[in-house]
């Protein structure tokens, strides 16, 4: 169990490495194979070309490539400075880069996103969980019938619709018409009631999306679980039907939905772009559309490569996971 | 369906006098077991562990044993499916072992394959024609009526209509499909079949319908069969000559008729007395060996004789010393240092 | 034995004197293709301490009988579930009818059920012993875990199985395909059931394996005289350990009787025919085997008639009626019946003459 989590762990850190190296890749090489200099986006294209070397220098753009790169990985673990000669700007570990548009480190920056996004990812992710697995065990429960079609074609809507779509409806009618839910992001250490107040409807709507996917997920699987050997022997032992279905039925059916579960908690606390543009959070998806606007490469980069984390990260708990819920894997 | 009873065809020839069409000589296959952070190899299944025997153009070997002892694996090995670790596999007198898949091509032709399961082995989306017709075009052979009358001969042969050449897989029942992999076997005419538990899958009815059309197969069209099976009442129906398997290695191999009446080793005694028989009288007279205990792990075979941990008869040199398969009597292999009927 | 264990006593909707009796069983599933008959009027009797065996090819029927027993079919109005009529009773009580939480409590405490594959028929994710636990304390509802694992490792133990104390904690895919067979018949057995059912128990095992754990079901049988019931393909299985033989073919019992009868003297010529398919190792080798002819029948347009008369080769010498009337049992000797439109004196000929010196 040990040599497979850090068999797992070191794996972790080599994807990471991966994912700087591509982000920096695409970056920071793309831009200079095709012929545009990185430099030339802080300057401005009529700059004087002092105003361009100056910047490519602040920028450690004049240094070879592969000396960027080990720049770039050495500022995540100890900081570094970025200087012009006249003024030096320190970048504390972990240092994911400075921008050079804001002036600002990418780091604090992300940290003062991530606190958004993640109360959006919380709450969402935890009514998706429960409505979405519940409305999927009840659909398979009740298989064929007129709630079972219902709620399979609600969440055929669900999967479908656009968040833009349904997100803007629901603002629409709940927010402008009905005037219920004001939605300017509280901090929750500020006011919890105004946090979950404010952040409700964006759940709701984020939650709708997710919720359909989870419930189709949760029927079929449950479907497939109820026809094996072993619900059969279950039966056959006697036990109520409550034990048969919330006990050896739903362990097997939660294993898959862990998994996706892991997957998109990860990659929406990488950023709920649409969502958060949609309700005008500031959040990291807000953060990361901003940036791609401005050509603001190392908030580009910073955001991709934490989102990147977040994504790895979540696989390895799933996997953790996995291996505490399911014994067969438990062999390495 | 083709009358199976009325094709009564005398007995071929003995088939001892004639030259082996496949020889295996140490044939060895063992899969490696990974450990720690770096892979490194730990141990090994030993799946196939140093096995030698011979089969002669036109007469059948049967392979029994019990799961685990190596003999599905043998029979990908000697198809070449899968890569021997060690040993050599000698084909109408050619070295085959190590050959590539284009080495391997034109011997396709030679040595074909049936397969346990009738319903994953066949394309579920292709027609029968296009399946049996496959091998035709797989080898860019040319067929003196057409690809199509060729494969509707090739159906009639194996008890199946003509007309059955538009159809798909799932319109069959389990015994026709396993006709369907048998005509497509058959299609570039073969010198060997090597079937692996060719009848296993099948219902009781049905199985003996199968066994008879390979026995007609055989004395129609002289083929060659290595036939691997668990089912001993099977294999000697359909066998001329029997090798018995144990955790990767040969323990005896016989003519059949030897084999069945004076079985040598104590292994093949239990197998023997351990398959029912549908005589209820005799579950009282007869006397049972009842092997205790599981089949021990492939990747730490017990020392010196396999067996050993299991036989009512192991002394201390069955733990010190491996028996060599050697022959005890005329046509008769065994691997046991203190085998049974042996005078 | 009652002499005639076999033979129905009793009315309909009146409690019989066997401990178990099927009366009229049918099973019958609305399909999108049509009604599958699965069962279709079937009647036995078994009294405790002795086996039945069930013997048919796939699709016969057999192992959804024992499903039926169980109470293990979808019920109601539910899309799937089959249609069961006919009476199922057990030491006095009608399970058909019953209410299905009477039936669920009788399931695993006085009827068990064992099933062919081990592998999957245990859940991967609990412990043997844990899954053994539970069947337990599911019928023993003020037990401690502590007592019910107990109970577990003795039953463990009971079934053969080494080191019970530590294998207790051992999950199914650690444990052999003979050891998880015990582990299963351990389960089945832990809350001392009248009637076991064994649905092809030894099917997925090895040939050695097998031989354990018949050894053990009978073993075990004697020690707590339950009544078992095989379900088989294999005839070389039920006559191992089977005091009487029930023939399935197509939904229908085509032929039952006491075993010694039944393999001396078979009535039904698919019965022969399922002797003469399978190679034997106790007799001298057959140049060639006698097959069945065709295929097993399909359940939704069963043939007319006798079903298997398609695939009969003496159907011919019924004059027709085999085609068109169904063949109800009739005995051919004490305790010995078959379906089958053949005159006795000419099945016994034809037996005799035909079929025995081939077998």
């Amino acid at each position: 169990m040990l040599v497979y989590f850090i068999r797992r762990l070191v794996n972790v850190v080599a994807m990471l490495l991966v994912v700087a190296a591509v982000t920096f890749a695409i970056f920071f090489m793309v831009p200079k194979l095709t012929g545009t200099d990185p430099a030339l986006y802080y300057v401005g294209k009529i700059a004087d070309k002092a105003a361009v070397e100056g910047a490519r220098h602040k920028m450690g753009l004049d240094k070879p490539i592969i000396e960027q790169f080990y720049l770039f990985l050495k500022g995540l673990f100890v900081g570094r400075d970025y200087s012009t000669g006249v003024s030096v700007s320190h970048c504390a570990a972990p240092c994911f880069g400075y921008s050079f548009k804001t002036e600002q480190a990418v780091w604090p920056l992300l940290l003062n996103r991530l606190g958004v996004t993640a109360s959006l990812a919380a709450g969402a992710s935890v009514l998706w969980l429960v409505f979405g697995t519940a409305t999927g065990v009840v659909s398979a429960l009740k298989r064929r019938t007129l709630l079972d079609r219902i709620t399979m074609t609600t969440a055929l809507a669900g999967v479908s619709l656009p968040i833009y779509f349904t997100g803007m409806l629901a603002s629409a009618i709940f927010v402008y018409q009905l005037g219920w839910f004001p939605h300017d992001y509280v901090e929750l250490g500020t006011d919890p009631v105004a946090w979950a107040q404010n952040l409700m409807l964006p759940w709701i709507t984020l939650a709708f999306l997710y919720a359909a996917t989870y419930a189709r997920l949760t029927r079929a699987t449950l479907l497939d679980v109820l026809g094996e050997d072993y619900i059969r022997t279950a039966r056959a032992k006697g036990l109520s039907e409550r034990t048969v279905i919330g006990k050896h039925a739903m362990r097997s059916t939660l294993t898959p939905i862990l998994t996706v579960f892991g997957m998109d908690l990860g990659g929406l606390i990488g950023g709920a772009v649409l969502t958060e543009s949609t309700f005008n959070f500031r959040g990291l998806g807000y953060e990361a559309v901003y940036a791609i606007n401005s050509s603001d490469l190392p908030v580009i980069m910073g955001v991709t490569l934490f989102a990147g984390f977040f994504i790895i990260l979540a696989n390895l708990v799933v996997d953790v996971l996995y291996a505490v819920v399911d014994p067969r894997v438990r062999l390495t | 369906m083709t009358d199976s009873q009325t094709a009564t065809v005398p007995a071929p020839s003995p088939a001892s006098d004639r030259e082996p069409l496949l020889r295996v000589s140490g044939l060895t296959r063992h899969f490696p077991i990974t450990k720690g952070l770096f892979g490194r190899q730990t141990g090994a299944v030993r799946a196939v562990d140093g096995i030698d025997f011979e089969v002669r153009a036109g007469e059948t070997l049967g392979v029994v044993g019990e799961s685990g002892c190596g003999k599905s694996t043998m029979g990908r090995l000697v198809t070449r499916l899968d890569e021997p670790t060690a040993g050599k596999i000698e084909f109408d007198g050619k070295d085959i072992t190590h050959l590539g898949v284009a080495g391997m091509r034109p011997l396709r032709r030679d040595i074909q394959m049936i397969f346990q399961d009738p319903y994953s082995s066949l394309n579920p989306r292709h027609t029968i024609g296009t399946i049996v017709g496959a091998p035709f075009k797989l080898q860019k052979v040319a067929t003196e009526h057409g690809v199509k009358r060729a494969v509707q001969d090739l159906l009639e042969l194996c008890g199946l209509s003509p007309e059955h050449y538009n159809r798909y897989p799932h319109e069959f029942s389990g015994g026709q499909r396993q006709r369907i992999g048998i005509a497509r076997a058959l299609a570039l005419k073969p010198k060997m079949i090597v079937a692996d538990e060719p009848v296993s899958a099948l219902d009781v009815s049905i199985q003996a319908q199968v066994v008879n059309l390979l026995d007609d197969l055989q004395s129609e069209l002289g083929l060659t069969y290595l036939i691997i099976a668990h089912d001993l009442s099977v294999v000697r129906h359909v066998s001329d000559r029997v090798a018995v398997m144990y955790l990767g290695k040969v323990v005896e191999i016989a003519d059949r008729d030897a084999l069945y009446a004076s079985p040598m080793h104590p292994y093949t005694n239990a197998l023997m007395s351990a398959v029912p028989t549908p005589d209820p009288r005799r579950k009282q007279q007869r006397e049972r060996i009842l092997l205790t205990g599981d089949v021990p792990s492939p990747i730490n075979p017990p020392s010196g004789c396999r067996f050993r941990t299991r036989c009512w008869k192991a002394q201390d040199i069955c733990a010190s010393q491996e028996p060599p398969l050697a022959a005890a009597k005329a046509g008769h292999q065994v691997a046991c240092h203190f085998p049974e009927n042996a005078v | 034995m009652s002499k005639n264990s076999i033979i129905v006593p009793g009315q309909r909707g009146e409690g019989p004197e066997g401990f178990l009796t099927v009366r009229d069983l049918r099973v019958h599933f609305p399909t999108d293709d049509g009604l599958v008959k699965s069962v279709d009027g079937l009647n036995f009797t078994l009294e405790k301490g002795k086996t039945l065996g069930i013997v048919g090819e796939s699709g016969s029927g057999k192992s959804v009988t024992s499903l039926s027993i169980m109470g293990l079919h979808r019920t109601g109005t539910k899309r799937g579930a089959p249609k069961i009529s006919g009476e199922v009773w057990l030491d006095g009580e009608e399970l058909v009818s019953a209410d299905p939480e009477r039936v669920r409590q009788l399931r695993g405490q006085k009827m068990a059920m064992i099933f062919q594959d081990p592998l999957t028929a245990m859940h991967p994710y609990y412990s043997v012993g844990a899954q053994i636990v539970e069947g337990y304390r599911a019928h023993h509802p003020g037990t401690s875990k502590k007592a019910a694992r107990t109970r577990a490792i003795e039953m463990l133990d009971r079934v053969g199985i080494p080191q019970p104390d530590k294998r207790v904690d051992s999950y199914p895919h650690e444990f052999s395909g003979g050891m998880r067979q015990r582990a299963m018949i351990a389960m089945a057995l832990v809350n001392d059931p009248s009637l076991l059912i064994a649905d092809e128990p030894t099917t997925a095992l090895d040939v050695t394996v097998q031989a354990q754990i018949l050894d053990l079901i009978r073993d075990l049988q004697k020690e707590f005289g339950s009544a078992v019931i095989i379900i088989t393909h294999d005839l070389g299985v039920v006559a191992e350990l089977a005091d009487d033989i029930l023939v399935m073919y197509g939904g229908k019992c085509i032929e039952r009787g006491p075993a010694a009868s039944l393999f001396e003297s078979p009535e039904h010529p698919y019965t022969w025919g399922l002797l003469g398919s399978m190679p034997r190792l106790d007799r001298p080798l057959q140049d060639r085997l006698i097959p069945v002819k065709g295929t097993p029948p399909s359940l939704i347009n069963v043939p007319s008639g006798c079903a298997f008369h398609p695939r009969c080769p003496y159907a011919g010498l019924t004059g027709g009626r085999s085609d068109t009337d169904v063949p109800t049992l009739a005995e051919a000797s004490p305790g010995h019946h078959a379906a089958c439109h053949l005159p006795i004196a000419d099945r016994h000929r034809i037996f005799t003459d035909e079929i025995a010196p081939r077998l």
